[in-house]
């Protein structure tokens, strides 16, 4: 067992917690978002910034991926933290501002301001489909793609992958394409993607009702007929 | 494909391997054709997608097929700052292709680079990996030129260190050259050669100032080396020894006068040469000189067979 201060309380807990698990067992919120209980840590969004250390030792680490140490004192709403956390936040809206997630979570944490160019992407890299895809479906049909500025994520040559079964779990996770659908240009509101989608299940292997996230799907509809 | 995967057998089933693997498949076809990448995938055991990934995340993986010459052009700050983009407009106008792309005759790719780690000589730009230096505008179209006709070519010729030497046997006179066993492009020495229990042959560049040279055997560094004649199987052997090593000295009469003398130690490069007359970086006549001169510059003022 390991002891620990987190914001002043002290606690045990086993070896290999992660910071976030103990914030979380405490009941301390850390937002996050890149981060799922069932899929390995990524630490790629750095909204789960929390302090350790003290005085000029203290930094900024990502709880999600950061596991617990004897001694460790932990702030997980220091002025610090939240300070950078509203600014990953700012950052964030300004990418993808269209996201229900990120707009939610910017009222929660009262960020007023716009500082930064709007971009409306509808990717924030945050790897979540890529880890369900291959952890949760044992897929691994898409994955990340090129470096730096021109890094995406998607299948290899853009073409369907065969391992793809359209399960739509990278759809289910992701927080910044539920809204792909009307997007943020009505020109583009109805890609028609859905209507052309012919049901998998169907003619492939059947799989069962957890390995698919298609709510409300046609051939669910159809065999329940 | 299948010899490229062979010869790759350790890297199997390892996903470090990976990288080797696609090392090997550029090198051989000179991009990552999909075919091969969806079999790299099957063999190895990893996705494609991980594979796709690693391919596009180095730059030194192309997806798409690379010309014969790849032109890589330094954009670093040092390079960047001394007008190295319009060496980059230069180039794109010259081969009338963007960076990054390749020429309809598939004869050169333009690449530009952030680095190439030799910024006070830049601006640096690099075909084929032969480096130019403090390149302008003007030596875009040399540099062209250059590469159409064959840059290793330029090399030797320009180079007046290094020149093809005809030898032969001491004893004999019988030419040691072996016109069908090529090493640097030219017609290898063919020697005998004995050490410990083994005996077999050994190829020497015939270029002065190249270490090429391939054997049947892999000599162990240090070993001293008896040679012999493949014609007269007599053993070569000089009076003098080596003066860093002390090893004996095996000497070869050169083609028109002279005698080279090369170590017999096994990874010590010193050799010498002398000369009589005749090769033509000594000959104050050589810029004038009204001899016909073979492909490569040759050399001596007798024919060189």
């Amino acid at each position: 067992m390991i002891t620990l201060q987190i914001n002043g309380l002290q606690v045990k807990v086993e070896k290999g917690t992660t910071l976030l698990e103990v914030a979380k067992f405490l009941g301390f919120p850390i937002p996050t978002l890149c981060h799922m209980e069932g899929l390995s840590p990524y630490g790629a969004c750095r909204l789960c910034v929390v302090e350790i250390g003290e005085r000029s030792n203290a930094k900024l680490v990502s709880s999600c991926t950061y596991l617990a140490e004897e001694g460790l004192k932990v702030r997980t709403a220091s002025a610090r933290v939240v300070k950078a956390r509203k600014m990953i936040i700012e950052l964030l809206l300004a990418s993808s501002p269209q996201s229900k997630t990120i707009q939610d979570l910017a009222a929660a944490y009262e960020i007023r301001q716009q500082r930064f160019k709007q971009e409306y992407e509808d990717c924030i890299l945050c790897g979540l489909c890529v880890r369900m895809c291959e952890e949760q479906m044992m897929a691994k049909a898409i994955g990340f793609r090129g470096r730096g500025e021109n890094r995406s994520i998607g299948t290899p040559f853009d073409v369907q992958a065969e391992a793809c079964r359209l399960c739509g779990g990278c759809m289910y996770v992701c927080p910044v394409c539920s809204l792909r659908c009307t997007y943020n240009e009505p020109e583009k509101a109805i890609c028609g993607a859905c209507t052309n989608l012919s049901p998998p299940c169907l003619d492939k292997e059947q799989f069962d009702d957890m390995m698919c996230y298609m709510d409300p799907c046609v051939a669910c509809e159809i065999t329940k007929d | 494909m299948e010899s490229t995967l062979k010869a790759d057998e350790k890297y199997r089933k390892n996903p470090d391997g990976i990288i080797s693997i696609l090392e090997n498949v550029q090198r051989k076809y000179g991009y990552l054709p999909k075919k091969v990448l969806e079999t790299v995938a099957n063999e190895t055991g990893s996705s494609l997608v991980d594979i796709y990934g690693i391919a596009t995340f180095y730059k030194y993986f192309s997806l798409k097929p690379r010309g014969e010459h790849l032109i890589s052009v330094c954009l670093g700050t040092a390079c960047h700052v001394r007008q190295a983009p319009l060496i980059v407009k230069e180039f794109e106008n010259q081969l009338k292709i963007r960076a990054g792309e390749t020429t309809v005759d598939k004869q050169f790719s333009l690449e530009t680079v952030n680095c190439l780690g030799a910024c006070a000589r830049g601006p640096i730009v690099v075909v084929d990996g032969h480096y130019f230096s403090n390149v302008n505008k003007a030596q875009v179209s040399q540099i062209l030129k250059k590469t159409r006709y064959g840059l290793d070519r330029i090399d030797i010729k320009k180079d007046e260190r290094i020149f093809p030497v005809k030898l032969r046997c001491t004893n004999c006179n019988h030419s040691l050259l072996d016109p069908n066993y090529l090493i640097d492009d030219y017609p290898s020495v063919r020697l005998t050669i004995s050490f410990g229990r083994k005996h077999g042959w050994l190829r020497l560049s015939s270029l002065w100032g190249s270490y090429n040279n391939e054997s049947e055997y892999d000599i162990p560094v240090d070993t001293i080396v008896n040679f012999f004649c493949p014609h007269c199987h007599d053993e070569l052997i000089g009076a003098s020894s080596c003066p860093s090593c002390n090893a004996p000295m095996i000497p070869m009469i050169i083609y028109g006068g002279g005698l080279v003398q090369i170590c017999s130690r096994r990874g010590c490069k010193n050799h010498m040469i002398d000369l009589i007359n005749g090769i033509c970086v000594n000959c104050e006549n050589r810029h004038t000189c009204s001899f016909i001169k073979p492909e490569g510059g040759v050399w001596y003022c007798e024919e060189y067979i």
